[in-house]
């Protein structure tokens, strides 16, 4: 008969410490996850500083200013792409000259170093992504971008989890809109019931087959 | 025997020990995420100018795609301006839609969505623009409105850079129809249309 080793209550700190366990691994997989969806993470609605603090507010929503005044490339190519300083300049040589917020633009202009802004939105490097067909498509930028006409720094409405992607592709009638109006930011898609929005989608010949959502449309 | 059973579960569930880890691994992405190549807007150190995407070089043209001295690149035909539209332009009514989307996108902030150069920004001042409404801009031939497009003019810069040239036509022929537009004759309308401006009145 050997001594005991363990105490009496060994066997109810073993199961308390087990319980204990367990709920530290489901803890710390809860706060990832958590993380992960957080804008800590996703930089949702998190305004990024820019050489320049300019403000889609003003220019879009009180100017009138198209997104096509300054991203130009939106419907013909892949990249909206971003305002060449000649395009601000093309305004800012004439109004507000003297503000010391455009230093930054009147230096570039004149000493033809480009102004290096802070991207905002950005995919991994293995999806391929391309504006002009959604354009053409009838989605608008609103659907993507979110009410940016509204920011005064431009921030992200929208992780651009690959589930949203696929989200949209599998059901583009939630989404579109007449081509007209993509470059509207008030459209509200309940402004047209779902038969007028699915007959859009049969007008734009968008597949509903499930061919967008094969995996090579977006990594290729 | 009970002992036995205990023991089993947890040797099983001891050996599912490594899954948490999997979600460490989840995270760590971050070389296919930023592969070492280029896409369009990116910083480059390796070009002195930190651009990804270089301008061409001066006085390129594209290769086979366009003649540089057509009249549908130039406005200009034999050195004058063009009077009428180049052979690749068919004016239609599409034409001029998307003349008039350009025209709004491109021109009314400035020139006003009518031409009567009062644009938001020509009214906050303090820009002073031309109102594309006087006998002089009536009468000047289509290929001018393309030219100054091309190449701005005074205080307007060229919008080249943004507008191709097709759009560039397209426009020009939008500036034509806001003409009219402002300086119709009465005798040129129908019966119907006349009724319509009355009761606008
Ligand atoms: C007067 C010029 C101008 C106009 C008009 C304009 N933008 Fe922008 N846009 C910019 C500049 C400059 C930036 C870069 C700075 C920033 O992110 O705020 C930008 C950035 C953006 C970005 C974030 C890009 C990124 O990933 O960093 C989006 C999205 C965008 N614009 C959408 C729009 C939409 C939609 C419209 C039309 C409703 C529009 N813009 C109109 C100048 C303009
Ligand atoms: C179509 C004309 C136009 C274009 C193009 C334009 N702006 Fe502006 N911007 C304005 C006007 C007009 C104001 C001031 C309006 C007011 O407050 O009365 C302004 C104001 C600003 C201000 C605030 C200045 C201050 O001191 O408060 C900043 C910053 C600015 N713009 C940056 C830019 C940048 C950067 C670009 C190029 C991407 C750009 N703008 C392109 C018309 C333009
Ligand atoms: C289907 C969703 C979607 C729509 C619709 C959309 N965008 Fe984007 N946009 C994106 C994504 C995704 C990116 C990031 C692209 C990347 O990282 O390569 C982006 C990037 C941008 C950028 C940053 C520069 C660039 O080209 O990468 C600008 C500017 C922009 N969008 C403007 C617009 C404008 C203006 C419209 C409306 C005409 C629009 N977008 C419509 C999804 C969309
Ligand atoms: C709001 C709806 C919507 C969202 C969100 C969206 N798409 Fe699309 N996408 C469409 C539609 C509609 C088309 C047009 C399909 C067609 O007619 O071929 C399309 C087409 C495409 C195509 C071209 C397909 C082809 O035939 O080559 C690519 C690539 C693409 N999307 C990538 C993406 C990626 C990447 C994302 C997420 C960052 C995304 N899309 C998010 C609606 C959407
Ligand atoms: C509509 C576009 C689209 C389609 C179709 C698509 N993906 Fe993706 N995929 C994305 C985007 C966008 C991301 C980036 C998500 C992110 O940044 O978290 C992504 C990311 C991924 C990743 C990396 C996840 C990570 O966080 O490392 C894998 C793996 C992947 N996709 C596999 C697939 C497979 C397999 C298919 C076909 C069944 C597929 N994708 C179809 C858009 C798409
Ligand atoms: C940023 C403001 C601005 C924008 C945008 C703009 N213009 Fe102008 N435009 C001007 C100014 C300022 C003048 C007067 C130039 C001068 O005489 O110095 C002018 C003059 C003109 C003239 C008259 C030239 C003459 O002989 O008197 C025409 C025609 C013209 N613009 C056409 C256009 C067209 C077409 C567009 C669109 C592609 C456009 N403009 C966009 C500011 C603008």
């Amino acid at each position: 008969m050997s001594a005991q080793i363990f105490p009496r209550n060994a066997n109810a700190i073993f199961l308390a410490s087990l319980f204990g366990l367990v709920m530290l691994v489901v803890g710390t997989i809860a706060a990832m996850v958590g993380f992960y969806l957080s804008p800590w993470y996703t930089d949702v609605g998190v305004a990024k500083a820019q050489p320049v603090p300019f403000s889609h507010k003003h220019h879009v929503s009180e100017l009138k200013i198209d997104c096509r005044y300054c991203h130009a490339t939106v419907e013909k190519a892949a990249t909206a792409g971003f305002p060449a300083t000649e395009t601000c300049m093309s305004c800012h040589s004439q109004v507000w000259t003297t503000s010391p917020l455009l230093e930054v633009v009147r230096t570039s202009y004149q000493t033809g170093e480009p102004v290096v802004w802070n991207r905002i939105y950005d995919l991994p490097d293995f999806v391929y992504f391309n504006h002009s067909i959604h354009v053409a498509k009838g989605i608008g930028c609103s659907s993507c971008h979110g009410r940016i006409d509204q920011q005064q720094l431009a921030a992200k409405a929208q992780p651009l989890y690959m589930g949203w992607c696929l989200g949209c592709h599998r059901a583009p009638e939630d989404h579109i809109r007449p081509r007209e109006e993509v470059f509207n930011m008030e459209w509200d898609v309940n402004s047209l019931s779902l038969a007028e929005r699915q007959r859009l989608v049969i007008e734009y010949q968008i597949p509903t087959d499930g061919r967008l959502t094969n995996c090579f449309v977006c990594h290729r | 025997m009970v002992h036995s059973v205990r023991r089993s579960i947890f040797t099983r569930i001891a050996r599912l020990a490594w899954l948490p880890l999997c979600f460490l691994l989840v995270a760590c992405h971050v070389d296919m995420y930023d592969q070492p190549k280029y896409k369009p807007n990116d910083v480059s150190n390796f070009f002195p100018d930190g651009r990804a995407m270089q301008p061409p070089p001066a006085n390129t043209v594209p290769l086979n795609s366009y003649n540089p001295d057509s009249p549908l690149m130039t406005g200009r035909i034999e050195g004058q301006l063009a009077d009428q539209l180049p052979p690749e332009i068919k004016l239609d009514a599409a034409l001029l839609a998307h003349g008039q989307s350009r025209y709004n996108a491109f021109c009314a902030p400035c020139h006003g969505l009518v031409g009567d150069g009062n644009g938001v920004i020509a009214y906050r001042g303090p820009m002073t623009v031309t109102s594309l409404h006087n006998d002089r801009l009536r009468t000047v031939q289509i290929g001018y409105f393309f030219d100054v497009i091309t190449n701005g003019i005074g205080k307007m810069y060229s919008y080249a850079s943004r507008i191709p040239p097709e759009d560039r036509w397209a426009i020009a022929v939008y500036v034509r129809a806001l003409q009219l537009s402002q300086n119709a004759d009465v005798a040129l309308l129908t019966e119907a249309e006349l009724q319509q401006v009355r009761a606008g009145r």
